[in-house]
């Protein structure tokens, strides 16, 4: 067994120390040792998105992000985007547009949609697919998510 | 009114904030890590199996071997054990297992066993293993053919007679993966009573309870299957497959639950892929514009042991028989084994495949006609209450909407001319503009035929449904059916609301557990909306008829003048009402009080196909499409651009216009893949691409602008109408992108999906 490593990070808003095995990446760390099991890991080797959370402002595939390489980072899930009361204007989106089925996708894409419209906030329909292209969705077709993320935007 | 609407999913919002829970959340006490040894060769003796350095690495706790196989073999052929003993037939093949207190010990743990291999000559294809002279993948069946299928209708050397153009091509097409976006994900869980708890991914939870049992030598109602949320499946869990199997006999071993998820190498390697295909095909017509005859030949590679794959040809003779009327059919399709991969069942089952060649081979028809391709179609198109010769029964059938429909936003129609002629120029307005330079547009045409009320393959097609009015005016609809993301829990409880007259938020939908919900066949045949729709809305109807017995005494009215509207059942054109909390107390706080439960079973009036002819009405009702698809095709690169896919189905009625959308949406994602990226390349047993960087899905920038067009027929048996709609999407994509491919240059492709190398090939032969 490799030697702990130290890492300390803000989770949500939440200043949080933990002692991991260094090999692991930082969706392990999430889902494993934080429990926010938002994140989902679809392919573990960063092609379908399904674990993108934000890391210092940019939306990334936390499966192929070591987490001791994040030491003192900020990172927001779908947990923290998410209101106590409620959903967050990208979420309801989605929720209403039919761009979700199955799901599994879906926080990943709110993720990267947020990041998206934090840098863009106003794209075109262009900008969105091209911005979720990252993202891989087998059910919807991504018609509804692309609506969505632009209704959202607009509402 | 509920029905008809645009009512979000009810799991949306927990699915969308991450509360959902998958089966790769799940974790119960003392749960351990299940990991999988595949084989090292396609083909092989085991000589030596050693496990006694991994049994010493700490943290494993149960090494599986095939010592600990049950005697019974399981699957749809009855070929399968969980682990290999004697002999490996494919790369797939298990030949280990471990669980350990984590995933990496388990991984770790795997790369200590020793297997000694002894070779065998491997056969991977298809061609080959017909041959009497090639080694036997299981010498007890004798034969690698494992089934053989033989249907005709009329004559075909009649209807060869009669035509005046004859067409023919043959077909070669790929394996695919439903690439869900959840993994395969199972965990095992044994109670005091030796019970076992089995979390799973399955699409068949009554059946898997059955076949789970038989594999592990054990009684069905020891078994209790919880299906977690799934995060995709489209065919995938349809069957038993030897990772359940082998997640309990661990579990039991190491006397603790045992998790096994599958990562996404292994989902690409061990899940039931839609099966490769070699087809060869013809068909006929007469100048008048009417199809003779339809002749085809399916060779079907179903890998090292059967499960689904090998009943597709079900699928592929009934597209090749019925879609369109054509009185002289033959199909005949022989189903191998090889040391490639299982096949099993992947949305459309079949019909992408058969909706290929049919298609592209009604096109070629209409070409040597020089007849317009929506025209032809036309001219052929199914219409309602007509029995097939195949002994389908159509009822509702808007076939002739769809093409109409689609060929309306296609702005060519009975007009066109010059058929497969880059002269046309009624595509868009660029299009003879863009023509002279190196991309060239086109469009095609396919339409598609599926099964919507139902199929029956076994006995039974049934569901069964419970509907509970609880103290609080609350509902509670339990199905057997089971919600795979489609969407099948907000349509039941849209027709449970309709029918009680509550809010489809009052409805609880619970759908999870076998020790809980009613039987039910399955998820699968695009059958949920109809069949356990039909039961949802009879255990309604049943639990309103006893609403209304207890709200006729507190009215003071007959139960016949009795209404459910707002939470509430009213006397007719009155305002007297009582809400449904109220009648349900009342009914509980009485002596020789009952409960509102309302009970339903639905089996629909249809036959399995007669085992010799195959003909028989499966379904009691049959759903139509068309699509169009607008392509440009760079003739320099060969890469194929869809421009826009215009997709129509007849759905009887969309309870919901944005679940029908969606499933025509994503299913055209789907068909997207198949026509011309999707490929799990599979070289001497080995897949060569199972990752997404390699395997390549549509992503939100790749896909056309998709236009869907709902067309109501009201099917006379569908609850409020409606038929499935699940697999249609993707079916007749690649055939129409085909057409459209020729529409532009001139080339017919035949071997999907169609890469740039396959259409760069094929213009520069046409060149020759």
């Amino acid at each position: 067994m490799a030697k702990k490593f130290h890492l300390t990070l803000n989770v949500n808003g939440e200043h949080q120390e933990l002692l991991i095995d260094p090999r692991r990446s930082l969706l392990d760390v999430l889902r494993n040792d934080l429990e926010l099991r938002g994140a989902h890991r679809g392919c573990d080797s960063g092609d379908c998105g399904a674990c993108t959370v934000i890391l210092n402002g940019k939306a990334i595939t936390s499966c192929m992000t070591l987490a001791a390489d994040c030491d003192g980072d900020s990172v927001i899930t779908v947990e923290g985007i998410t209101p106590a009361d409620g959903l967050h204007p990208v979420q309801k989106a989605l929720v209403a547009e039919g761009g979700i089925q199955c799901g599994f996708c879906t926080t990943g894409i709110v993720m990267a949609a947020i990041a998206l419209l934090e840098s863009n906030p106003h794209p075109t329909e262009e900008d969105v697919r091209d911005g979720l292209a990252g993202n891989l969705c087998r059910c919807t077709g991504y018609k509804k998510i692309v609506e969505a993320v632009l209704n959202g935007e607009r509402k | 009114m509920v029905i008809g609407q645009r009512i979000p999913k009810l799991d949306a919002p927990d699915k969308a904030t991450g509360r959902t829970v998958y089966g790769h959340d799940v974790k119960l006490p003392g749960m351990l890590h299940g990991r999988i040894l595949y084989s090292q060769y396609a083909s092989a003796k085991i000589k030596r199996v050693d496990v006694s350095r991994a049994l010493k690495l700490p943290g494993v706790k149960a090494i599986l071997t095939a010592a600990d196989n049950p005697p019974t073999k399981f699957g749809y052929g009855k070929d399968n054990t969980p682990i290999k003993g004697d002999v490996v037939r494919s790369f797939r093949d298990e030949v280990a297992a471990v669980a350990a207190v984590d995933a990496d010990t388990a991984a770790e743990a795997l790369d200590l066993i020793e297997i000694e291999y002894e070779p065998l000559t491997p056969l991977f294809d298809v061609r080959q293993a017909m041959k009497d002279s090639a080694p036997l993948i299981h010498p007890e069946r004798k034969s690698n053919l494992f089934q053989k299928y033989k249907y005709s209708h009329g004559d075909i050397v009649e209807g060869e007679r009669e035509s005046d153009v004859v067409v023919e091509a043959d077909f070669e097409l790929p394996y695919v993966a439903h690439a869900a976006m959840e993994t395969s994900v199972v965990i095992a869980s044994f109670d005091h009573r030796d019970h076992l708890t089995l979390y799973s991914t399955t699409q068949i939870p009554f059946l898997l309870q059955r076949d789970l049992a038989e594999a592990l030598g054990i009684e069905g109602n020891d078994i209790r299957i919880i299906q977690t949320a799934i995060g995709g499946a489209f065919g995938r869990g349809l069957d038993i497959y030897p990772y359940e199997p082998i997640a309990a006999l661990l579990a039991r071993k190491a006397g603790k639950p045992v998790r096994i998820s599958f990562s996404r190498h292994e989902e690409f390697l061990a899940a039931p892929m839609r099966q490769p295909a070699l087809i060869h095909a013809r068909a006929g017509a007469k100048r008048d514009g009417k199809i003779t005859f339809r002749d085809a030949y399916a060779l079907l590679d179903v890998g090292a042991y059967i499960s689904w794959g090998s009943v597709t040809p079900l699928v592929m003779m009934e597209t090749t028989a019925s879609l369109y009327r054509v009185p002289h059919v033959k199909f005949e399709a022989d189903c191998v084994y090889t040391n490639n991969l299982i096949t099993g069942a992947v949305r459309g089952y079949g019909n992408p495949q058969s909706t290929f060649y049919t298609e592209t081979l009604m096109e070629r028809l209409a070409v040597a006609l020089n007849m317009d391709p929506v025209d032809f179609r036309l001219r052929n198109a199914n219409i309602p209450n007509e029995e097939m010769p195949q002994g389908l029964i159509i009822t509702s059938c808007g076939l002739k909407e769809c093409i109409e429909a689609v060929a309306a936003r296609a702005d060519v129609g009975s007009q066109r001319s010059e058929v497969g002629s880059q002269k046309d120029s009624r595509i868009s307005n660029q299009k003879s503009e863009i023509n002279n330079q190196k991309l060239k547009r086109g469009i095609g045409f396919a339409s598609t035929l599926n099964v919507g009320g139902g199929a029956r393959i076994y006995k039974s097609d049934g569901c069964g449904a419970t509907v509970k009015v609880d103290d609080f005016g609350h509902v509670s609809l339990i199905t057997g059916s089971t919600e795979i993301g489609q969407g099948s829990e907000t349509i039941l409880a849209q027709i449970v609301a309709e029918v009680l007259g509550v809010k489809v938020e009052d409805i609880n939908v619970l759908n999870s557990d076998t020790d809980v919900k009613p039987w039910d066949v399955g998820v699968h045949a695009s059958r949920t909306t109809f069949i356990a729709g039909n039961a949802a809305h009879i255990a309604a109807m049943d639990a309103r008829k006893q609403l209304f017995e207890t709200a006729s005494e507190l009215l003071k009215a007959e139960p016949e003048s009795l209404v459910t509207r707002d939470g509430k059942i009213f006397v007719n054109d009155s305002d007297r009402s009582a809400d449904l909390a109220k009648v349900a107390r009342s009914r509980h706080y009485r002596e020789g009080g009952k409960v509102i439960l309302g009970e339903g079973w639905y089996d629909p009036p249809t036959k399995m196909v007669d085992k010799d002819t195959y003909k028989g009405n499966i379904s009691a009702t049959y759903g139509f499409g068309t699509q169009m698809a607008e392509v440009e095709v760079d003739t320099e690169t060969g890469k194929v651009r869809v421009l826009r896919l215009v997709c129509a189905n007849d759905v009887g009625r969309a309870i919901n216009p944005m679940a029908v959308e969606g499933q025509i949406e994503g299913g055209a994602q789907m068909g997207l893949g198949y026509a011309l990226t999707e490929e799990l390349i599979v070289k001497e047993g080995r897949v060569m691409n199972p990752d997404f960087l390699d395997y390549r899905l549509f992503t939100s920038a790749d896909m056309p602008q998709i236009e869907s067009i709902i067309i109501e027929t009201d099917d006379p048996q569908g609850p409020f109408g409606a038929k499935g709609v699940g697999e249609m999407g993707g079916t007749p994509t690649a055939a129409a992108i085909a057409n459209a491919i020729h529409d532009a240059t001139g080339v017919w492709l035949t071997q999907l999906p169609m890469t740039p190398e396959r259409v760069l090939r094929a213009l520069e032969e046409a060149k020759k």
